[in-house]
């Protein structure tokens, strides 16, 4: 009863912000100075047709509330208007684009995980000794470093060695299937390498910290008096349950995924959302803008909503 | 410092949080790392107050080739316009810092606000401030950032406002959890009977006792709003006439220095921003850390004390 309660709660949250999401999307763009109907029926060279049935479908001519009635029900269609740029649905530009940004993303993000979760622990577990000190100050550093910058360098390091931009060799004809994935595989080395270097320092440290209080803790200090074995102890003890801080770190560490992997998408010209959203800016094309924002904004409240039952399912104890 | 005793983490926070600002600021200053953090960030104010007026070179005039390499004449070398790089970082630093300064500043002071009332009043008032500080927690703060300055326009009061606006939910909520355990201690009690208003016991008995806390999170939230100006710089949504680390940065890249290995146009600002935000970051973890003795306590356990000769010949070296 009550876990299902704390799942409803959690869930109902997600929706509601979803919901907040949609609604500042709607206000920002037409609260802000200049008017809806030049900002989503003015597609450049667009047909009088076109600028017409766009009007009609989100109800540009009408009164706010009307308008924002139009907007919610042209989203549950999947309509979210007309690129400025490229005149075709935004919700097919995105479609596109997602489907790019989520292998880069996805094995940045999960190699960073592994490689943060390895460096923490064995800095926690050996803490005060030199190889802890190097590790932690290297992650420092590491967080330290702008994620342009560091894409910057490793571009400027491998110079011409490995492919610098894009996400498959526009002039490779008659690929086998294998050599399409090779190709693909190679152009995703720089990103996904400079995601990994932007994302495990903040891992490491969340990971050592928590790894650290875990350690304190007095049922380690019976595991330890009983005589468990000390690999055991740092798995099943002191790891399963450092594992919970680290759960929600990186739940709010989604927003820096989401940073990397705009900057990255821009320098290494990877054809996915964050580079849609930076063509969006650099054209004002505030239909792909707007788009953009609501996809990113629903993947991580999903996401987020994610971590909250995974959370749960580690630590049952939770029920408020 | 006396926490070695205390076993709980809540109850050492709160100890150490009552020793008010300037003791646990003295604590912290004999933490190595809280000093090299403060070491570093004193370099950087002095650097952007009086480097621009040291700074070598004019920032209008070409002084020497495009991209010329570092030379004794150009310690860093020259950008795409033939622009001293050295004069740049060190105009651009002083321009950076106003920005994380004044954005971290409109972040903290709505933060604060948002988190003493709502630790304060709690009920309605905490149920709902909390509910819209949830909201803009889970929402990408970098993409409504972008979107929000996009739409409004490109220059450098809008790059300030919109990431002061949009960076203050979590030192709320911090700020709140630690409100609340205020709120509920006896001499709160006292002073509230002894009839004193609600604005007079937030300001002289509740504010004070955040203090640390808050030093904290406005040090650790510059190194944010630094990061998030040069990510806003270079999705060109600052002034682009306006020398940042981050228009610095996105200039070089704009202009194929990457290309040209031209890596002096790029790596000065870039480390000067790791190291500025190192420094920061160093610094407000101490801190944060002092107010936290649980990871001290942890030093102490049995079970490091074991593990020290690991990196010896211990047999049982994990």
């Amino acid at each position: 009863m009550r876990r299902s309660g704390y799942l409803w709660k959690r869930s109902m949250f997600a929706a509601v912000t979803v919901l907040v999401a949609i609604t500042l999307n709607f206000v920002l763009f037409r609260v802000l100075p200049g008017s809806a109907v030049d900002r989503f029926s003015k597609v450049p060279n667009a047909t009088p047709e076109l600028k017409r049935a766009l009007a009609a479908q989100f109800g540009l001519d009408k009164s706010l509330w009307e308008q924002y009635w139009r907007y919610l029900v042209e989203l549950v269609h999947g309509n979210l208007g007309i690129s400025f740029a490229n005149q075709q649905p935004v919700t097919d530009n995105l479609r596109t684009a997602f489907a790019n940004t989520l292998p880069m993303v996805t094995t940045g993000t999960v190699l960073a995980l592994v490689i943060g979760i390895g460096f923490g622990v064995l800095s926690a577990i050996r803490r005060g000794t030199v190889g802890d000190h190097v590790g932690t100050n290297l992650a420092v550093l590491f967080y330290a470093f702008p994620t342009q910058f560091l894409g910057m360098m490793l571009l400027i390091l491998v110079a011409g060695r490995l492919p610098a931009g894009g996400m498959s060799d526009p002039f490779a004809v008659d690929q086998t299937w294998v050599e399409q994935w090779r190709d693909v595989g190679m152009h995703m080395i720089l990103p996904v390498a400079t995601l990994v270097l932007t994302l495990y320092a903040e891992n490491t440290l969340i990971v050592r910290s928590a790894m650290l209080e875990t350690l304190g803790e007095d049922y380690v200090l019976t595991a330890r008096a009983k005589g468990v074995p000390k690999r055991r102890i740092i798995r099943s003890y002191a790891l399963r349950n450092a594992m919970l801080p680290t759960v929600t770190m990186v739940a709010l560490s989604l927003g820096s995924i989401v940073t990397g992997a705009i900057l990255i998408e821009i320098i290494f010209s990877w054809p996915g959302i964050g580079r849609e959203l930076y063509n969006a800016v650099l054209a004002r094309d505030y239909p792909m803008l707007q788009g953009g924002f609501l996809v990113i904004t629903v993947v991580v409240v999903v996401l987020n909503l994610l971590a909250d039952l995974l959370y749960f399912s580690l630590d049952p104890r939770i029920t408020e | 410092m006396s926490s070695n005793t205390i076993s709980t983490g809540e109850v050492a926070v709160e100890l150490h949080a009552d020793q008010g600002l300037w003791a646990t600021l003295r604590g912290v200053m004999r933490e190595p790392s809280a000093i090299v953090g403060t070491a570093v960030i004193v370099f950087f104010v002095l650097a952007a107050l009086f480097g621009p007026l040291v700074a070598p070179y004019s920032l209008t005039e070409p002084s020497c080739a495009v991209y010329e390499p570092p030379s004794s004449a150009h310690w860093l070398g020259c950008d795409d316009g033939g622009i001293d790089v050295l004069s740049l970082v060190l105009q651009g630093g002083r321009i950076s810092m106003i920005v994380g300064v004044v954005a971290t500043v409109i972040a903290m002071t709505l933060g604060a606000v948002i988190g003493v009332l709502s630790g304060y009043f709690g009920g309605a008032t905490d149920v709902v401030l909390m509910r819209i500080t949830d909201y803009f927690l889970v929402i990408p703060q970098i993409v409504l950032m972008i979107v929000t300055a996009a739409v409004w326009g490109p220059s450098l009061s809008h790059v300030i406002v919109v990431i002061g606006l949009l960076m203050w939910t979590g030192t709320a909520r911090v700020i709140r959890a630690q409100v609340k355990s205020i709120r509920e201690r006896t001499y709160i009690r006292r002073v509230e009977s002894l009839g004193a208003g609600h604005v007079r016991i937030m300001l002289a008995h509740v504010v004070p006792q955040v203090g640390p806390l808050l030093v904290a999170n406005t040090v650790l939230a510059i190194t944010v709003a630094i990061f998030n100006e040069t990510a806003l710089a270079f999705l060109g949504l600052s002034d682009p006439t306006a020398i940042t680390w981050g228009t610095i940065m996105e200039r070089a890249f704009e202009r194929s220095a990457v290309s040209a290995g031209a890596w002096w146009a790029i790596v000065p600002a870039g480390l000067a921003v790791a190291f500025f935000v190192m420094g920061c970051y160093l610094l407000g973890r101490s801190i944060e850390d002092s107010l936290n003795p649980r990871l001290k306590v942890s030093y102490l356990s049995p079970w490091s004390w074991r593990l020290r000769p690991l990196v010896g010949r211990d047999k049982e070296a994990v």
